[in-house]
């Protein structure tokens, strides 16, 4: 890390009125490429950014660009062909298979376009596979997951199978599961892809909520409206950064205002 | 704990699909219960063929006279035959290893006391008689050896004789008629009830000691000869036999081999004719034991071949619910599950079909003792004459449980649920797991 040309402003983190923030994460010249028979897909062609605790990112990017090959990279799915991955002080790039699957139970928080709620599980033992993968069973754990559904607007459903619940009620407990484990950050591939406006407003809001709690969120997606929501646009094209803009806070607080009325209107 | 979980959820993913779960069980169930009943029934036959071998004594030798095939008899008249008291008294003389020496002669005769009058069969033999066949008196004495040096015209009744000749009066004392020969015999004794003897694998036929009266020998020399005529309709026909059997007894088992040889290489003579046989039940005994290994081995053959069938079905479901829920799989590997906990949870679902239908299985193996003499009782109440025709062995049989069997079926359910359960199951944690999830 010592030469590395971006630690200067940005390795360690950046300060802000004063305090310094750590990273949630940092990539480093990172590149995927997908050997095929005929071919070689460069699906990610060297990509350094960091991402500060309790920042808002938008990845955002044309079909084929990478965004979903870049976040299975920080979500530790996938092993980067080259360049380095740290989440907190660990560098991803080095580890093991079950390291990786350690590091996905216990520190990375994931929410799909699809869901991905286990259909034999209930809404709290959803909520809680991640924490069954460390062991943690016990009647404080349960009650973590009950909390977090709760906190969802899920606390009436406990024991529902997700065939039982709609859309966006699925996507709440995806998002409960992802908070389950006190993530480095929640990922977010097109989480509102599946969902109507009022309901992606919701879950919107509810991302706004958790953000303003302090949690650090980055997401995949392709609309504008979801963009304008976040801190942060970082824009791929082609496996290369295109561009890494903040959006101006009465920007996204406009957007904010706008779904709302939206979500009411459509009501 | 964890493991309980994992049980649990095991459960629940199988009862996702229970008729699937319901017939994968079935496969193992049915392996493990025939496992038990294969090897239970050839027990139960196996344990009453050797019953029936060792109740003719391990320790004896017997030689038999036989009827010669019709071409060495002589073309008229009566052809003596068998064995004589001269090789009789030769053995005694020559061979050092003998314990006792029973000469036997059997004649069917008819026997009358007032007006009641059965067919049943004359044994002349000597006092040594009761006990190489193992018969007990119940009441008065079997002959004895006073009784056949004076040639005594005295006689013991079988138990079923007596119930029969003399259903209402004590039959000690009282005299009983042979019309053939115009001659009575006085009762000194009643025997109790014995068991018929089996037919021994075409070497000896079944012998029933129900109709049978009991004669000193040499009385029966003496007042009824060698040459007895039997009448068969209008016509007659002779025997002349001085004894249709010899029972020999060893002092010890280890002699019966060379005993037996010496008394083969002793008759040699009749080997022309073809009128004896030698039968040696230890021979009997040990070739019993050969067929029952290999009885076993065969029907463990077809029990492993059915455990196999059940954990191809077992593997076959498996693949079919990895493939099913490979989006499951990534979902779990994506929050966290490694390999080794993708693999041990559908090894845990198979081994939870297998252990079911182990348990259920050796459940049902229990039954089978009276599954099988309920359904005997049942089938020869309605249909008496296909049982009457089975063989006897078959008829009479009782499962008799292996216990061996049940632990070895029970870790052989688990074995062939984690063997056949464990190629799915790696092939689930091989997955890519980002493969996986866009699975649909
Ligand atoms: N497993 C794979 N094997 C081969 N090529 C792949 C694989 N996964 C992705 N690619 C290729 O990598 C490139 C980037 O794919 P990626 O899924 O990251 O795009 P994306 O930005 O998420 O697109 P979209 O917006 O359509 O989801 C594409 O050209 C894709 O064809
Ligand atoms: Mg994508």
């Amino acid at each position: 890390m010592q030469d590395n040309p971006y630690q200067v402003t940005t390795a360690h983190g950046f300060c802000m009125a004063g305090t310094t923030v750590k990273n949630a994460c940092s990539i480093r010249n990172l590149t995927k490429e997908y050997v095929l028979k005929s071919e070689t897909v460069r699906a990610l062609r060297g990509v350094s950014f960091d991402v500060p605790e309790g920042d808002y990112v938008a990845i955002m990017g044309p079909s084929g660009s990478g965004k979903s090959t870049l976040l299975n990279l920080l979500g530790c799915l996938d092993q980067a062909t080259s360049g380095e991955l740290y989440l907190g002080e660990d560098n991803v790039s080095l580890m093991t298979d079950d390291e990786l699957a350690e590091i996905r139970s216990r520190r990375i928080g994931f929410v799909f376009q699809s869901y991905n709620l286990i259909q034999q599980l209930t809404v709290v033992e959803n909520i809680q596979v991640p924490l069954y993968y460390q062991g943690r069973l016990g009647a404080k754990d349960r009650q973590r997951c009950i909390e977090l559904a709760k906190r969802v607007g899920l606390g009436n459903r406990l024991d529902h199978r997700p065939t039982q619940l709609s859309g966006g009620q699925q996507q709440r407990v995806a998002i409960a599961r992802s908070l389950v484990n006190d993530p480095y950050f929640i990922l977010a591939d097109e989480a509102t892809g599946n969902l109507d406006s009022k309901t992606t407003a919701e879950i919107l809001a509810l991302f706004d909520e958790l953000n303003e709690e302090g949690r650090t969120i980055i997401m995949v997606t392709h609309e504008d409206e979801v963009a304008e929501r976040a801190k942060r646009v970082i824009r791929l094209r082609d496996g290369l950064l295109q561009s890494d803009e903040q959006n101006a806070p009465e920007d996204r607080k406009a957007a904010a205002e706008r779904a709302m009325q939206l979500a009411t209107e459509v009501a | 704990m964890l493991f309980l979980r994992t049980l649990k959820l095991g459960v629940k993913s199988l009862m996702l699909h229970p008729l699937r779960s319901l017939l994968t069980v079935l496969g193992i169930f049915i392996g493990v219960a025939s496992v038990i009943w294969l090897l239970a029934i050839s027990e139960g036959i196996s344990r009453e063929a050797q019953r029936q071998i060792e109740s003719l004594g391990a320790d004896t030798i017997m030689i038999r006279s036989v009827e010669p095939p019709s071409e060495k008899m002589a073309p008229s008249g009566v052809t003596p035959y068998g064995l004589t008291r001269e090789e009789f008294d030769m053995l005694v003389r020559t061979i050092p290893t003998l314990r006792t020496a029973v000469p036997i002669r059997e004649i069917k005769r008819t026997f009358k006391y007032k007006d009641r009058q059965i067919e049943g069969r004359l044994v002349g033999s000597t006092p040594d008689y009761a006990e190489v066949t193992r018969l007990q008196v119940d009441r008065g004495h079997f002959i004895t050896d006073a009784e056949n040096f004076l040639r005594e015209p005295v006689c013991v009744l079988a138990s079923d004789v007596a119930a029969r000749l003399f259903p209402y009066e004590d039959p000690i004392g009282k005299r009983v008629y042979l019309p053939e020969h115009t001659d009575y015999y006085r009762v000194v004794g009643v025997l109790k009830f014995r068991n018929d003897s089996a037919a021994i694998g075409g070497s000896m036929e079944a012998q029933s000691f129900r109709d049978d009266i009991y004669i000193p020998i040499k009385t029966l020399q003496q007042r009824i000869g060698d040459t007895v005529v039997r009448r068969a309709g209008a016509s007659f026909s002779g025997e002349q036999i001085e004894l249709n059997q010899i029972t020999l007894t060893v002092q010890s088992i280890d002699d019966v081999k060379p005993t037996a040889e010496l008394v083969q290489a002793a008759l040699s003579h009749h080997d022309a004719m073809e009128d004896i046989r030698v039968i040696v039940p230890l021979e009997l005994l040990e070739q019993a034991q050969t067929t029952r290994m290999m009885f076993m081995v065969f029907m463990g053959l077809v029990a492993a071949i059915s455990l196999l069938v059940g954990g191809i079905g077992i593997m076959n479901i498996m693949l079919a619910t990895v493939t099913e829920r490979t989006r499951e799989i990534g979902i779990r590997r994506a929050l966290g599950a490694k390999r080794r906990d993708i693999i041990w949870q559908f090894l845990v679902e198979s081994a939870v079909l297998s252990v079911v239908g182990g348990i259920t299985g050796i459940l049902a193996g229990l039954a089978c003792r009276p599954v099988i003499v309920l359904a005997r009782d049942l089938i020869s109440s309605a249909y008496p004459e296909t049982i009457a025709a089975l063989p006897e062995v078959v008829r009479n049989v009782t499962p008799t449980i292996v216990p061996i069997s049940i632990p070895i079926a029970f870790f052989i359910s688990i074995a062939v649920g984690i063997i056949f359960g464990l190629f799915p199951a790696v092939r689930a944690a091989q997955m890519n797991p980002i493969e996986a999830l866009r699975h649909e």
